[in-house]
């Protein structure tokens, strides 16, 4: 590994990590999208109560004897017009959703219990797989479902983006002036959970979150114009998935959700700090200037005290 | 210590329809009575400090407090150390990151929440992230994955007992001294502050409660369904009551018939604990629902 382009070459001729990548980046793209406006909309809660909710579908669709996949779709899709649909009439406050989400949750463990019974051997690693994810065991045709069902959620979500905006930022005037705006919160939730489902498959349900609210939270903190901090969301996510694919081929002890996340979660940290550092070193940067001046005009002095401020 | 035929089935004890004789088989093993004793303890101080949670709508803090339960438990067997320093050193810091956040204040516009509930998400997923980590370095343990997410009954020894006694004790102390003003700075924290109440280091102590409350539950129903146990109890207690001291009693009160309830069916069915205890405790939940809808049907026909 001494020329890291030969080693990064080296890496994608492995066909796994090519489907992996592949699926991997139009997660992260539709997830930074999606986590943009769950976050605007103070909707994370709502992204949590999901991944539980997928946990659920995935193993009540294995105990039946249905492909996980199913279940995930159906779940997510339901439960999040479900929880639109109440929405309406009063907004289901945080209590009501994680009553209801700690309830499925419940359910989804006698699913799993159903399942491991049926096989006969005690086989764990169905459920392991969907509360953690495995991006490195995706087939061809299952890469290429979910960059084109990604593609799709960001393909909506950009047509309905503007509106959108409108709709989250100041919703009485959007209404007045005519923008559909409970049609939009019920479509934009039926995208985030299509997005739950998806990346539950690569980073499992359990650490979707760190793909939603992570980037879309670094991209709040780093501007404050809405469409740079949507795109950055958008990148911030997918420069996460690739570091940490790559980072979990090089060491093969980590897991790649794990690094996914974690490089996430650093990227937050970092994006949380730097405004402070900043601040701390523009009032260095000031301070410096201001000392030699400090005897010689009182006017001087004033003028740098406004620059601190 | 645990009878063959319970551990080889994950229990399933057959019920007879004597119910004297039901419940003296149920407390026959000192296992099940280790679990009841464990069960009530937890009961009390989740329902206690889930009533705050639900009434300072800290919901979300109090999931990821939770759920920080699963990597200090995966990381205290990985370096082999006694799980219950894992469990409250995990979620104390997970209390600290999420206490380190500004809290988003009820009245500002949007950008406070949303900047609240991101970083909070995003320390929720590192959590796990983190447990899923330890246990995949630590090959031979992953069975115990579905133990540790989703709760067991089985297995706890006499110093567990002790050590959640403990915790419960300081809990009950801490809310005896302190809960009066911590419910003034939950209700109206502005006026609050004014009268020169403490409003941040108490909520900062109070998450750090709310961890170690956590911590406590998430041994008996797993890292995932704390939630059963601080927040339904507490949120059906609010809706039947409004007066506090009659509120937290009930809430108390619900979080110990259902932990009985869950630990008995568990007991004799051969299903996990973690599914019955939520179910008892959703249904709860939706029968509140359900009375209140309906009588306030009632009054609001009879008004006219």
């Amino acid at each position: 590994m001494t020329n890291p382009l030969t080693g990064i070459a080296h890496m994608l001729g492995h066909p796994f990590i090519r489907y992996a990548f592949f699926a991997g980046s139009g997660v992260a793209v539709a997830a930074g999208l999606t986590g943009y406006f769950l976050v605007l909309r103070a909707q994370v809660f709502t992204a949590d109560a999901l991944s539980h909710v997928a946990v659920a579908g995935a193993m009540a669709a294995l105990a039946f004897g249905f492909d996980a996949r199913l279940g995930l779709f159906v779940a997510t899709t339901g439960v999040a017009l479900g929880m639109g649909l109440i929405g309406q009439r009063g907004k289901p406050d945080d209590v009501t959703i994680g009553s209801v989400f700690a309830w499925i949750l419940g359910l989804g463990v006698l699913f799993l219990t159903i399942y491991t019974r049926s096989r006969s051997t005690s086989n764990s690693t169905a459920g392991i797989t969907v509360l953690f994810g495995s991006v490195f065991g995706l087939s061809s045709s299952q890469a290429l479902l979910a960059a084109v069902v990604s593609a799709g959620v960001v393909g909506a979500l950009l047509l309905v983006a503007r509106p959108l905006l409108f709709a989250t930022v100041d919703e009485a005037v959007a209404r007045a002036r005519g923008v559909p705006v409970t049609a939009l919160g019920l479509g934009f939730l039926a995208l985030a959970a299509v997005t739950a489902a998806e990346a539950t498959q690569v980073v499992g349900a359990l650490l979707l979150l760190g793909l939603v609210a992570a980037p879309a939270g670094a991209a709040r903190r780093l501007t404050t114009r809405p469409y740079r901090a949507m795109w950055l969301s958008a990148l911030l996510g997918l420069a996460a998935m690739w570091a940490g694919l790559g980072l979990s081929y090089e060491v093969p002890a980590l897991p790649p959700s794990f690094a996914v996340v974690a490089v996430a979660a650093g990227i937050y940290l970092v994006a949380a700090a730097a405004p402070a550092v900043r601040r701390s070193a523009r009032r260095r940067r000031s301070r410096a200037t201001a000392a030699p001046a400090t005897g010689s005009l009182e006017l001087d002095s004033q003028a740098a005290a406004r620059t601190v401020m | 210590m645990i009878p063959a035929h319970v551990a080889a089935q994950g229990a399933g004890v057959p019920l007879s329809w004597d119910l004297a004789q039901d419940i003296r088989q149920l407390f026959e093993f000192h296992f099940m009575v280790n679990a009841f004793r464990a069960g009530t303890v937890v009961a009390i101080a989740a329902g206690l400090l889930g009533w705050f949670m639900v009434l300072r709508s800290q919901s979300f803090a109090g999931h990821t407090l939770a759920v920080a339960g699963f990597p200090g438990a995966a990381g205290a067997t990985l370096i082999g150390v006694n799980p219950a320093w894992g469990f409250f050193g995990f979620c104390g810091a997970g209390a600290a990151a999420i206490a380190a956040v500004p809290r988003a204040r009820s009245g500002t516009q949007g950008g406070g929440f949303s900047e609240e509930s991101a970083a909070i998400g995003t320390v929720q997923a590192l959590a796990l992230a983190c447990g899923f980590l330890f246990i995949t370095l630590y090959r031979g343990f992953l069975n115990g994955v579905n133990a540790l997410l989703f709760g067991t009954f089985l297995g706890i020894t006499d110093g567990q007992v002790w050590v959640l006694v403990g915790v419960a004790a300081l809990i009950v102390v801490a809310l005896a001294l302190g809960g009066r003003l911590l419910l003034f700075a939950s209700v109206d924290p502005d006026v609050a502050a004014a009268r020169g109440v403490p409003v941040t280091a108490l909520g900062v102590a109070f998450l750090l409660l709310l961890g170690f409350a956590a911590a406590g539950a998430s041994q008996i129903t797993g890292s995932l369904l704390v939630f059963a146990l601080l927040v339904v109890p507490a949120a059906t207690a609010q809706r039947m009551c409004a007066r506090p001291a009659w509120s937290i009693g009930l809430s108390v009160g619900i979080a110990l018939v259902v932990t009985w309830l869950g630990l008995s069916a568990a007991y004799y069915s051969s299903y996990p604990i973690g599914f019955f205890v939520t179910t008892f405790a959703f249904a709860a939940f939706a029968a509140t629902h359900l009375a209140t809808a309906v009588a306030r049907g009632r009054r609001s026909r009879q008004a006219p």
